[in-house]
């Protein structure tokens, strides 16, 4: 390997580094994922994913769901005010934990579907569920089983951030994808 | 003296419960507030003064309405405790209009006999007199049914001062553990204690008809489950736990049986459940939401929420089944109905332009009114006499509960000292 294509692999390795930090976020770093949701429209985030995910595996030594470079390292998916379609940013990561359900039999996940605190309780616990029957719709049709894919509401009753503006509540209408067993 | 002061005042934080009492203040009242004078019961001589202040519980119970103003006791012109004792001058000149008197006497068996009588000041006549004997224990109890009496008399409507609140709080504990607390207090804040406490949340509870027992939505053991509490015995019994949604509870006004929504065949819908034969009857077919089921006051129907057309809107429906009709059309957000008293009123949760706020439907009119001006509004639901509407809100950062009347123009503001309060249920007459 001569010195230049080195050295274009460790600035393009930094380059995603950076990208994947600003980008996308995990259940622990909701400021992350905040930035997620402002700058999903104006970086590609796709390709980011799909860089990471070949990153990760190709450096990683570990259990790829540990990988914290790895797009299975990110496990909520965002939505917009009463509404439960998946926007485009998010398919790429429903996709590789359905990949990785499909390929690991013996894995499942809870799908736990959230709403922000505005409207009625029960209208979004109903919310909040067919947020995370939609993400189950998904990875079912791309090879995930059934049965892997448990569902549960907590509608607003549990927000990942407090607060009672557009900042909290963007992070808190989400899908958590918990792992029960790898 | 300072050292027992302060033992005294630490001792008294320690007895303060966690679940510490409702603080209610009248934030707006009518204009025309009618001046009412309540004399301090006498105390017959000889007997052991009483736990509780009756002519204080009485009135704060009319100063809490709205609609009347009772004198502060200092300002008082005299003291009766006796019809006989009465000069009426003394009360024309003062301005009131109407005089509570009364006297209490310890009866043997930690009992108490209490006498109240109501008078019209200007025709110097009595409208209403009645005696009580209750332990002393419930002493506030009394001084509730008497506001009932007094209310009733002087509006023509009946009174909702001996009732109950349930509602929830949260606290936020430590290490982010998160505690939620089911509460159920008299109309007043006053003996609140708590039905359940969990670490997972606590939703919807809804009274029995007869007010003895709470049905609400848990989350324990991660997952969602309907419970039906008897609250004299504390003892519960699991509704149901089918997979998927199992929520808001709603008796039907006869108490036979309760409508919910699960989620059980893929979405959410409306089922009602026969106490007597155990039968579940499923009420929508629908790939929407449904949910949010209330009784109409007949029981022969039910409104609810559903996002059939593209936003939740209100729909009503038979409770044998059928078409549903909507009836909310104001707007892109209406969920949360339930029935006034009278059943020709709904009260809801409306979303306009990203505030949500509480408004009242006219059955018969179609009127729509918005009641509040605040922007995040929840879990409306008239007081058993119709006269106000409970419901949540926020004010700064804080989860309150806050009142108004039906017009709009009596506001009240319930707080807890510590933690959010959310999901007010006002209770049946009891």
């Amino acid at each position: 390997m001569n010195k230049w294509l080195k050295n274009s692999i460790a600035v393009a390795s930094l380059l995603l580094l950076v990208a994947c930090e600003s980008t996308l976020g995990t259940k622990d770093d909701t400021a992350a994922a905040a930035s997620a949701e402002k700058t999903a429209g104006t970086t590609s985030s796709t390709e980011t994913a799909k860089a990471k995910a070949l990153v990760g595996s190709a450096i990683y030594k570990g259990h790829p769901l540990d990988d914290p470079k790895g797009v299975l390292s990110s496990r909520v998916i965002y939505f917009d005010f009463d509404k439960s379609d998946i926007k485009k940013e998010f398919r790429d990561l429903i996709e590789a934990h359905a990949r990785y359900l499909a390929s690991n039999s013996s894995a499942s996940v809870v799908l736990e579907g959230h709403a922000d605190e505005r409207g009625s309780r029960e209208y979004n616990i109903g919310l909040g569920e067919r947020r995370a029957t939609t993400v189950r719709r998904q990875m079912v049709l791309l090879g995930a089983a059934e049965a892997q894919l448990q569902v549960l509401s907590y509608g607003e009753e549990r927000p990942a951030v407090q607060g009672h503006d557009e900042s909290a509540w963007q992070l808190n209408r989400r899908v958590e994808i918990n792992y029960q067993s790898r | 003296m300072t050292r027992i002061l302060f033992t005294l005042l630490l001792f008294m934080a320690l007895l303060r419960p966690a679940w510490a009492v409702l603080d209610i203040t009248v934030t707006q009242g009518l204009e025309g507030a009618l001046p009412v004078a309540v004399v301090p019961f006498l105390r017959v001589a000889g007997s052991t003064p009483p736990p509780v202040d009756l002519a204080g519980v009485i009135s704060s119970d009319l100063a809490r309405s709205g609609r009347f103003k009772p004198y502060p006791f200092q300002d008082l012109p005299a003291r009766p405790g006796r019809a006989e004792d009465i000069r009426f001058r003394d009360w024309r000149l003062l301005g009131s209009e109407y005089l509570v008197i009364g006297q209490i006497e310890a009866v043997g068996g930690n009992r108490y006999a209490t006498r109240f009588r109501l008078f019209d000041v200007l025709k110097g006549v009595q409208l209403s007199g009645f005696q009580f004997v209750t332990p002393a224990s419930g002493l506030r109890r009394t001084a509730h049914q008497i506001s009932d009496i007094i209310y009733r008399e002087l509006t023509g409507e009946p009174g909702a001062f001996n009732t109950r609140i349930a509602y929830v709080t949260e606290f936020s504990g430590t290490g982010n553990k998160r505690r939620y607390v089911l509460n159920v207090a008299d109309s007043d804040g006053y003996n609140a204690f708590p039905v359940l406490e969990s670490g997972e949340p606590l939703m919807s509870p809804a009274w029995s008809p007869d007010g003895s027992k709470l049905a609400y939505v848990s989350f324990e053991h991660k997952k969602t489950s309907i419970f039906i509490q008897d609250l004299a015995r504390g003892s519960r019994q699991r509704l149901s736990a089918f997979p998927g949604i199992n929520g808001a509870p709603a008796w039907s006004p006869d108490g036979s049986r309760m409508a919910m929504t699960l989620s059980k065949d893929g979405n959410p819908e409306i089922y009602i459940f026969h106490f007597a034969s155990s039968r579940w009857q499923r009420l929508t077919h629908n790939a929407a939401i449904d949910t949010e089921a209330a009784w109409a006051p007949d029981g022969k129907s039910l409104v609810f929420t559903s996002d059939r057309g593209g936003t939740p809107q209100i729909y009503q429906m038979p409770v044998s089944g059928g078409r549903a009709h909507r009836l909310s059309f104001e707007g892109r957000y209406n969920t949360r109905a339930s029935f006034s008293p009278d059943g020709k009123q709904l009260v809801l949760l409306h979303g306009d332009n990203g505030n949500f706020r509480i408004a009242v439907l006219s059955l018969e009119t179609q009127d729509f009114r918005v009641l509040t001006d605040s922007r995040l509004d929840e879990s409306p639901s008239f007081a058993p006499n119709g006269s106000m509407i409970l419901y949540a809100t926020v004010k700064g950062a804080a989860n309150i509960l806050g009142a108004v009347s039906v017009d709009g123009r009596v506001r009240q503001q319930l707080a807890v000292e510590k933690g959010g309060v959310r999901e007010p249920a006002w209770s049946p007459f009891q």
